[in-house]
């Protein structure tokens, strides 16, 4: 029998000829990355471990982003804990201060996550890079800990589903709209332990940015890893960035899988995640008349250039509406500087937007728009729990950039349709 | 390994966010987190929780973000042990590497908050002590009690190295 791509990435990583699922394998690990919420433990436990080195300076990378620029003492003092481990070990890569964006769209972007990696990150949404064709997932300090000395890590094969998207896209529709439809459907561990696999004919004419972001989500459904088997699109993005080589896997024909599913999403409209689960889904017609006080554009979701476009495509020549709080958040100083050039932030600073440096600030109610009781969020971020951008009683809902953006032009949740 | 203790019960998809939420992560001081464990689905459970009590939660407990500040909360709240009708896989990983011991349950729903029940991990066998009717889940193997008893997986591995 087959392999599905996600087998065939962990066997090659562990010297197999075959990865079944339920198989307990040791494999070696391409990218470990921790973050300055996550890293802190990490590292700790790798002084108290006896350690000496990392197991290889090029491929331990650090971002500080998530509390970054420093929300306060604390939070400097766990940014420093990276920036000494990181100048102790030689890291050849810890972004510091003007080269820090968002750890996951940060690493596609520089090349140092690639199609065929193993990569393991103490952030649950390191799956992100399952839309470069990589094998990513999440994991906690202490894992990160152990890899970071042994360059290891031991993994269970994960049974796959696959989902098979057929149809055509209707305006605004995008790769957010598609997993939130996902999520929606089979419920937040509706993909418990196992690997979300994306295909079909709208898959394959997906662009990079909506891919990573459709990867970036599966661990709303639970799941291990999200995966996307790379082809020329991935060619493309990848090949005039990797400093290394990197292989292409995809799954055989009589690979098997836990169960495929099928949807043709011709109808689906934007998608909008209601508080306080990723499951909440409805169409944006559906959403009823939600009043909001700040709209957020940003995060390791959907805060790339192609995101930014989509929302500036949505408000050029709009204002935010009275007494909302548009925040736009470039993930990266790349990205940050090509919507400069782009005339992107003319366009969101007419509509009264703030600007905000790379930061996860308030996806996670870290920093930088946090809200207050009663008040209710749109946001392209990824989780809307209780609490997760503010006060226990404020309120989040999900959805793409463009419908965010059409939100605060409307000073409602609303259709993107309805303002251009 | 057996333990006996109070139930605090909670619903399905306790989140991270619930467990510790991230305006406390600018810490990983276990004491610390320890005062806001599960603040934002009880804000008054840290100062309730006694020694060696129990959570029990529906499906899919620890969901979210990869946080151990979650396990380490729980466990420095005192709590000796989390039954659910499934976890989240990073939450899952997470505990047994923290030391915090975790069980699964497809029952787990019919225990409440203040019934007193015994955990046999050898056995994988729960106990509610009013009516002794018993609840079966996985034993854990004797290597994972192991890993909890040394206080983590880090902890396990320095003992083997000495």
């Amino acid at each position: 029998m087959g392999m599905t791509i996600t087998e065939k990435i962990l066997a090659a990583h562990a010297g197999l000829e075959r990865a079944e699922p339920g198989d307990l394998i040791n494999a070696k690990v391409d990218i470990a990355l921790g973050n300055d919420i996550t890293a802190p433990i990490a590292i700790k436990q790798f002084h108290e471990s006896g350690a000496k080195k990392v197991y290889d300076k090029t491929r331990v990378i650090l971002v500080p982003d998530h509390f970054v620029p420093n929300k306060d003492i604390q939070s400097a003092m766990q940014a420093k804990m990276l920036r000494d481990f990181a100048y102790e070990q030689e890291l050849t890569y810890f972004f510091d201060a003007g080269e820090m964006g968002v750890e996951h769209a940060l690493l596609p972007e520089k090349g140092l996550v690639l199609p065929g990696d193993v990569v393991i990150g103490a952030d649950s949404h390191t799956c992100t890079y399952g839309g470069l064709g990589a094998f990513a997932t999440g994991i906690g300090s202490t894992d990160l800990a152990a890899a970071m000395i042994t360059g290891e890590i031991w993994l269970k094969v994960p049974e796959t589903v696959k989902f098979v998207y057929k149809g055509k896209l209707r305006n605004w529709v995008e790769g957010k709209d598609l997993i939130l439809y996902t999520i929606g459907n089979i419920g937040v561990d509706g993909a418990l332990y196992k690997a979300m696999e994306f295909t079909g004919p709208v898959i394959e004419s997906l662009g990079m940015a909506g891919r990573l972001t459709m990867a970036n989500m599966a661990i709303e459904a639970g799941a291990k890893n999200g995966i996307i088997a790379p082809d020329k699109i991935t060619e493309k993005y990848v090949s005039s960035r990797a400093a290394r080589k990197y292989s292409f896997y995809k799954s055989d024909k009589d690979a098997h899988y836990a169960e495929i599913i099928e949807y043709d999403v011709s109808d689906i409209e934007p998608q909008v995640a209601c508080p306080h689960l990723p499951e909440n889904t409805k169409g944006v017609s559906q959403v009823g008349d939600i009043r909001i006080d700040q709209a957020v554009i940003g995060s390791c979701t959907n805060g790339r250039i192609e995101d930014l476009r989509s929302a500036a495509a949505v408000i050029k020549g709009k204002k935010a509406a009275k007494g909302v709080r548009l925040i736009v958040i470039p993930a990266t100083p790349h990205i940050y500087r090509t919507a400069l050039k782009e005339g992107l932030f003319e366009i969101f600073l007419d509509a009264g937007a703030i600007i905000s440096p790379p930061t996860c600030g308030p996806c996670l109610g870290g920093h930088m728009g946090i809200l207050a009781k009663g008040e209710c969020a749109i946001s392209t971020t990824n989780r809307n729990f209780v609490g997760r951008m503010g006060h226990p009683e404020s309120e989040v809902y999900l959805s793409n950039p463009a419908v965010a953006a059409a939100s605060a032009v409307l000073g409602k949740i609303g259709d993107p349709a309805d303002v251009v | 390994m057996k333990i006996t203790g109070n139930v605090w019960k909670f619903g399905n998809d306790v989140d991270t966010d619930l467990i510790i939420p991230a305006r406390y992560l600018n810490t990983s001081d276990p004491a610390e987190l320890a005062k806001h464990c599960m603040e934002d689905a009880d804000p008054g459970f840290a100062g309730k929780v006694g020694k060696g009590d129990i959570i029990v939660g529906g499906k899919n407990f620890g969901c979210g973000s990869s946080r151990e500040h979650a396990p380490i909360a729980i466990k420095a709240a005192g709590v000796s042990c989390v039954i659910a009708g499934s976890f989240a896989r990073i939450f899952y990983r997470n505990a047994f590497n923290m030391g915090l011991p975790i069980l699964e349950c497809d029952k787990a729903d019919e225990l409440k908050t203040g019934d007193q029940v015994s955990v046999d991990f050898d056995r994988g066998e729960i106990v509610l002590l009013s009516s002794k009717k018993s609840y079966s889940s996985k034993a854990i193997p004797p290597f994972m009690q192991e890993l909890v008893q040394s206080g983590g997986l880090m902890k396990y591995i320095a003992k083997r190295i000495q």
